[in-house]
């Protein structure tokens, strides 16, 4: 996937858990936590639903990485 | 018509999920009720085969008003009376159990020629002189009320109406979606999924739902504390072994199967409930009654505002992965705000968890009639003192309020101490058959 179609999916995975939030003004440096108020278990659906679209697993550990859309983007793109 | 709010007077019939012929099992979902807050789905705990509906779609109802008749499947014989759930046990959305002022409930002693399962504890059975006050904790079987299965009969297309509405909005075929919600049911996510990914997001909840959610709420926490007198306990929990076993227990997981700390916090405060069960109640009519089971309220905030507490079943008895299964459903589900009636009625103690918003730690309100609270702040490194030494390991504060008319300090007190020893030997929260020692070994005496 390139990097269009990973951010396509990292924005449907954060629109799914907060449906308040426009896919089309996310600030791409603001912090999923506490900017746009996703918990641990907002997060993992994220995880999950990436995993499924994309085939990407990301571990535990790595969580912190992913502190925001650009982030996420990021880190998907080193491992597709 | 159950009634499901502190101020519930009406509720209006949005939807039927059975008709007459079908054959039901105690926990089916027959109904969608909107109380002007929420859309909760109802449940029946008559089985048997429904015979006849009262109250057609779209209809409203004063609470009390009988909606359809059940024959029950023993003796064919007609029952007339509401198949509902809260024979008398009306809750809010926020899951504390009030009584409709001048609804008529129905009373406790209305005729159910089946057995079914056995009753709570005595007390709030009987009929009360003066108001008729509901007995929070309903007649439910052994095991949790969820859907049982297909009725016998046709099969039908198992589908939230948010989901229905959504896959009219949306043009599609619910025949064609694949449900991943509970028993196979279409949920508004499914329908969605079938659509190409840039869609609108969701509606929010109208203003006049969220300013009525927020009634709801104003009014159960100003009734919580007028009538309880609260006290509060702190202790602090050391989540390094906690944390570590997790790490473990989740590292050849995939996602779908991982367990979050929540569900350990949860799963301690469940079967120290369990042990100590003045913690796990209600006080109703001057007195204690325990609950019979351990039926937790988690609280989950609402996007857009609210908050609602609804139960899970007999969270004392699952395993970690059972209880962190049915959070996610539960949280989901109370986020798309298709709750069922039994999950508004039954918690038994509710834990509110408030640390990833930022808070260290919770001063809570107890959900009336329940007895008490459990609260969580941040999990955070915090100097820990050790063997005469001070190192840093992620801790959590968990708080307690009580209500001083069913337990004193020294129960509270006693309970925190059994939710700590659970998360410092996290093994035993995955075994809900393990007893935990109720003795530390370092503590002063026993009390005569």
């Amino acid at each position: 996937m390139n990097e269009h179609e990973l951010r396509a999916a990292v924005i449907d995975a954060i629109v799914e858990v907060a449906p308040d939030v426009d896919p089309h003004t996310i600030d791409p440096g603001a912090s999923l936590a506490e900017e746009l108020d996703i918990d641990s278990m907002d997060f993992l659906s994220i995880v999950v639903a990436l995993h499924e679209r994309t085939g990407i697993e990301i571990p535990e550990r790595d969580y912190p990485q992913l502190a925001t859309l650009d982030d996420t983007v990021a880190y998907l793109l080193e491992r597709d | 018509m159950p009634s499901l709010g502190a101020d519930m007077a009406e509720g209006t019939l949005l939807e039927w999920r059975v008709k007459p012929g079908d054959t039901v099992r105690k926990g089916d979902i027959v109904a969608v009720v909107d109380t002007s807050k929420a859309e909760i789905e109802v449940e029946t705990f008559q089985a048997g085969t429904v015979a006849e509906l009262l109250v057609s779609e779209g209809t409203r109802v004063p609470v009390g008003t009988a909606l359809a008749v059940i024959e029950p499947l023993m003796t064919g014989a007609p029952v007339a009376g509401a198949p509902t759930p809260a024979a008398g046990a009306p809750t809010s959305p926020a899951g504390a159990p009030t009584p409709a002022p001048g609804a008529p409930t129905p009373t406790p002693s209305a005729p159910t020629p089946a057995p079914s399962a056995p009753t709570p504890a005595a007390g709030p059975q009987t009929a009360a002189a003066g108001p008729p006050t509901p007995p929070p904790s309903l007649p439910v079987p052994p095991t949790p009320p969820h859907p049982l299965g297909e009725p016998a009969g046709d099969r039908r297309v198992r589908i939230s109406p948010i989901a229905r509405r959504a896959a009219q909005a949306l043009g599609v075929d619910i025949s064609t979606v694949r449900g991943t919600g509970p028993a196979g049911a279409i949920t508004r996510t499914d329908v969605e999924r079938v659509r190409e990914p840039s869609r609108p997001a969701a509606p929010a909840p109208t203003p006049e739902k969220q300013a009525a959610m927020r009634q709801a709420i104003g009014a159960l926490m100003a009734r919580s504390k007028r009538e309880i007198p609260h006290y509060y306990l702190q202790i602090d929990v050391d989540m390094s072994g906690a944390l570590h076993w997790l790490s473990e227990h989740n590292l050849e997981r995939a996602p779908q199967a991982r367990v979050l700390p929540a569900a350990m916090l949860l799963a301690a405060v469940a079967r120290a409930a369990r042990d100590l069960p003045q913690m796990n109640g209600f006080w109703i009519d001057g007195s204690f009654q325990a609950a019979e089971a351990v039926h937790l309220g988690v609280a989950v905030s609402l996007r857009g505002g609210g908050l609602v507490a609804p139960a899970l079943h007999d969270a004392d008895r699952k395993s970690l992965d059972e209880l962190m299964g049915d959070l996610r459903e539960l949280v989901r589900r109370a986020r798309a705000g298709v709750l069922r009636s039994s999950e508004m009625s039954d918690p038994t103690i509710t834990v509110t968890n408030l640390g990833e918003q930022g808070a260290d730690l919770v001063h809570g309100v107890i959900y009336p009639p329940q007895v008490a609270l459990v609260g969580f702040g941040a999990v955070r490194q915090r100097p820990w003192a050790q063997g005469g030494m001070v190192g840093a390991r992620p801790t959590v504060i968990a708080t307690l309020a009580v209500d001083h008319r069913a337990a004193d300090g020294h129960a509270g007190s006693r309970f925190l101490a059994a939710i700590r020893r659970r998360l410092e030997q996290p093994r035993m929260l995955d075994d809900s058959s393990v007893p935990t020692p109720t003795h530390e070994p370092q503590q002063g005496k026993e009390p005569a």
